[in-house]
């Protein structure tokens, strides 16, 4: 044999031996028969002995990494027993690096896992995570936090079932999909902030006429137009639907004359060129910088660019929650929480872990969030923050949530949805598939995973 | 005449004296790759047990339009990688060796530039030229050619292509350094003896610095192509495969699997195919030159 084949030999030789065994684990730990009572909970921390906890979290920029300093000293300073190890990871690396590591003899005690089904769901499936339910009734989570906010980070106990079932994290902050306006550009245009969904259409056409930008996008990203289809949608689809598609129920379907119009309501404003030129090739960062500029009236876009956009505004900038088709109709709008502080069903010490998240995420802690520069998720209404953008987020968020009118994000539906919509949302922008042949795309990603869900 | 022996230590104990190198390389190369293969037979999503699935992962990249698309893409790439950075540098590099242009360390130097930029970097530069509002729809505007400006990330017919145009940019240079050197060394006589054979500068280039360099020519053409097929991160920092799917590379699907989608299989196997399709041509672009040199 020559040297190459022999080469190919071995390696066809031995990846022979290793097919012997499939890779994984075969047993999940049996976490959730473990799950203690609440009665069993021990709640007083400094009575916990010497213990380390080692936490994966991402928050590194900004107010989010302030925040996260400022209660993690806190916390050391109250319990000195309990040392904590904190392992801060961007957003992406975190995302790579998690699944890993849990799937390790030792992994971290409290993670920051992605809401998601390819997340948190599979982590659930995996019995990685801990549930955490004993706890929630001991420290009075379930008061702390609206239902339309916990149901974020819950899952059935296969990890099946979104929205549903036991809960396995905590947030800290929120997040709410709204139109951020230029105060400034709709006062020249002798505009008020639009009352009703045809008030906000009337504005974008005159703002064309005015030869504006009536609205920016970027949508090179893929995901971005995302949350401008959810805002429309939710302007006609009731709300229970978009919960069942988003969470990956069964029994909803994309194939309905509310979505169809849904879709084409947003060829609509391609066509009336109420977006941006080249918004396919333009990215998410460029387009929201210049609105920041001021170029554009309108921007729906997260409460996360809250703090850059007030940099760049001022007291131009305006947040509203998408205005409804009547002037009085409840709230909705796309919207979340940020990672939920998740427990390891490997950690040995579940109790520790369990004060941890309780004092990052307890009313004290709300008022570092908000000082900080922060959305807190829960006890929004109580903060008080100085009016202009920030008071309009803090109040946009406590009036959706109080209502239970978030609805959650369309990529939450599949784990290979946020793909298969931003993908085929580009295509439909640029004319490239019709509403019909849109939502046909988007069914056929939906029903296969329902179905395999069983 | 002892048997037919050949002198010093017997094969057996000479094959001992690689086993340290062969370890080392079965551990890290070897180990990993027989281990890619074994998980491309799999379903698993990394956390829970895989399950056996064959040859399916395999099958799927041929019955996948999408997949297909990619590894068209990949192709489509290597014109823009390979075959442009070729034409380009031959021009180049025989225009610098001919016209023995004063300052020619300065001119290498510059062409060679992009290989030192890091991708990413690059690719960050030239999505910023790409923009709607970029330096390239700009440049139109002045030439009054408004009709042509796009988003040219974001438009499904030029978003290949300009992905491409990046990759030419890119290995321009190196190919023309390569060449350079190996026009370098040609005898001066031969172009004397073509010039006295009446040779133009036309004529010269074809019978004698083109045959003379075929050897720098397979290597610029072997690291290129490689280039090409496993672009990653142009891609994923210019447009993550899109508008739609229209730039989506092998190499991408993989990260995007793999780590995005958690279909850790079929991750493997659009792997262990990209590895397989880049081994033939590597092979075959070699195999080419050494059969035409000797």
């Amino acid at each position: 044999m020559n040297p190459p084949l022999r080469a190919l030999a071995v390696l066809a030789a031995s990846a022979l031996a290793m097919t012997a065994c499939a890779p994984g684990s075969s047993a999940p730990p049996a976490a959730t028969s473990a799950q203690p009572s609440a009665s069993s909970v021990r709640t007083d921390a400094a009575a916990l002995g010497n213990v380390t906890l080692t936490i994966w979290d991402q928050e590194v920029r900004g107010g989010q990494a302030a925040q996260m300093k400022q209660l993690n000293d806190a916390f050391q300073a109250k319990y000195p027993n309990i040392k904590i190890n904190r392992v801060s990871r961007s957003f992406d690396d975190l995302n790579t690096t998690l699944r890993l590591a849990l799937s390790g003899n030792e992994p971290p005690d409290i993670v920051e896992a992605n809401n998601g089904r390819s997340s948190m769901g599979a982590f659930v499936k995996a019995g990685q995570l801990r549930p955490l339910d004993a706890y929630a009734e001991a420290y009075g989570w379930k008061k702390r936090y609206p239902q339309s906010v916990l149901r974020y980070s819950s899952y059935s106990a296969d990890g099946k079932t979104f929205g549903d079932g036991n809960l396995y994290g905590l947030p800290q902050v929120g997040e709410v999909v709204g139109v951020f306006y230029n105060k400034a550009k709709l006062a020249k245009l002798g505009l008020q902030q639009p009352a009703t969904w045809a008030d906000f259409d009337a504005a974008l056409a005159k703002a064309k006429t005015a030869g504006e930008v009536p609205m920016q996008l970027g949508n090179l990203d893929k995901w971005p137009a995302i949350h401008v289809f959810g805002t429309v949608q939710s302007r006609g689809v009731p709300a229970d639907q978009i919960s069942a598609l988003a969470f990956g129920r069964k029994g909803a379907s994309w194939n309905t004359p509310e979505n169809t119009k849904a879709a084409e309501e947003l060829v609509g404003w391609v066509d009336k060129g109420y977006f941006n030129k080249g918004f396919n090739g333009q990215g998410y960062d460029p387009a929201w910088q210049a609105f920041g500029k001021g170029e554009g009236v309108f921007l729906i876009g997260g409460t996360w660019l809250l703090a850059d956009l007030q940099k760049a505004l001022g007291k131009d900038l305006g947040f509203m929650l998408p205005p409804g088709t009547a002037a009085g109709a409840p709230p909705v709008a796309t919207g979340g929480t940020g990672l939920p502080f998740a427990i390891t069903a490997k950690s040995p010490n579940p109790d520790a872990a369990a004060a941890y998240i309780d004092f990052i995420t307890n009313a004290d802690a709300m008022k570092v969030l908000t000082t900080t520069g922060n959305l807190p998720v829960a006890d929004t209404a109580q903060q008080s923050v100085p009016a202009g953008p920030q008071q309009d987020v803090f109040t946009a968020f406590g009036t959706v949530t109080a209502k239970d009118g978030l609805v959650p994000y369309l990529d939450y539906a599949t784990p290979t949805f946020a793909d298969t919509l931003g993908a085929a949302l580009q295509d439909l922008l640029a004319k490239k598939q019709t509403p019909q042949e849109f939502l046909a795309t988007l069914e056929k990603d939906y029903k296969t995973f329902v179905e395999s869900n069983g | 005449m002892s048997g037919g022996r050949p002198p010093g230590e017997p094969r057996r104990v000479a094959y001992l004296y690689l086993l340290p190198a062969f370890a080392v390389y079965a551990v890290f190369l070897l180990y990993p790759i027989g281990r890619a293969v074994q998980l491309s037979l799999y379903d698993w999503d990394g956390l829970s047990l895989g399950r056996w699935v064959g040859l399916d992962n395999y099958l799927a990249i041929v019955a996948d339009e999408g997949l297909r698309a990619a590894f068209g893409h990949a192709l489509v790439l290597v014109v823009f990688y390979a075959a442009a950075p070729l034409a380009i540098g031959l021009g180049l590099a025989a225009i610098l060796n001919h016209a023995k242009v004063r300052g020619l360390g300065f001119f290498r130097t510059v062409v060679f530039l992009p290989q030192v930029v890091a991708m990413v970097v690059v690719a960050v530069a030239w999505r910023r030229v790409y923009a709607p509002d970029g330096t390239l729809n700009t440049l139109l505007g002045a030439l009054g050619l408004d009709s042509l400006t796009r988003g040219w990330l974001g438009d499904y017919t030029f978003a290949l292509p300009a992905v491409g145009v990046v990759g030419t940019w890119f290995e321009s240079g190196l190919v023309t350094v390569l060449l350079l050197a190996g026009m370098s060394r040609i005898p001066g006589e031969l172009y004397e003896a073509a010039r006295l054979d009446g040779a133009g500068a036309v004529r010269e280039f074809f019978a004698v610095t083109l045959p003379s360099v075929r050897g720098e020519i397979a290597v610029a053409l072997t690291l290129t192509v490689i280039a090409a097929l496993r672009t990653f991160d142009l891609v994923y920092v210019t447009t993550r495969g899109g508008p739609g799917d229209s730039t989506s590379v092998p190499s991408y699907e993989v990260y995007h699997r793999a780590f995005g989608l958690s279909q850790i299989g079929s991750a493997a196997a659009i792997g262990v195919t990209l590895t397989v399709v880049i081994f033939v041509i590597s092979f075959g672009i070699n195999r080419f030159a050494d059969r035409r040199v000797s």
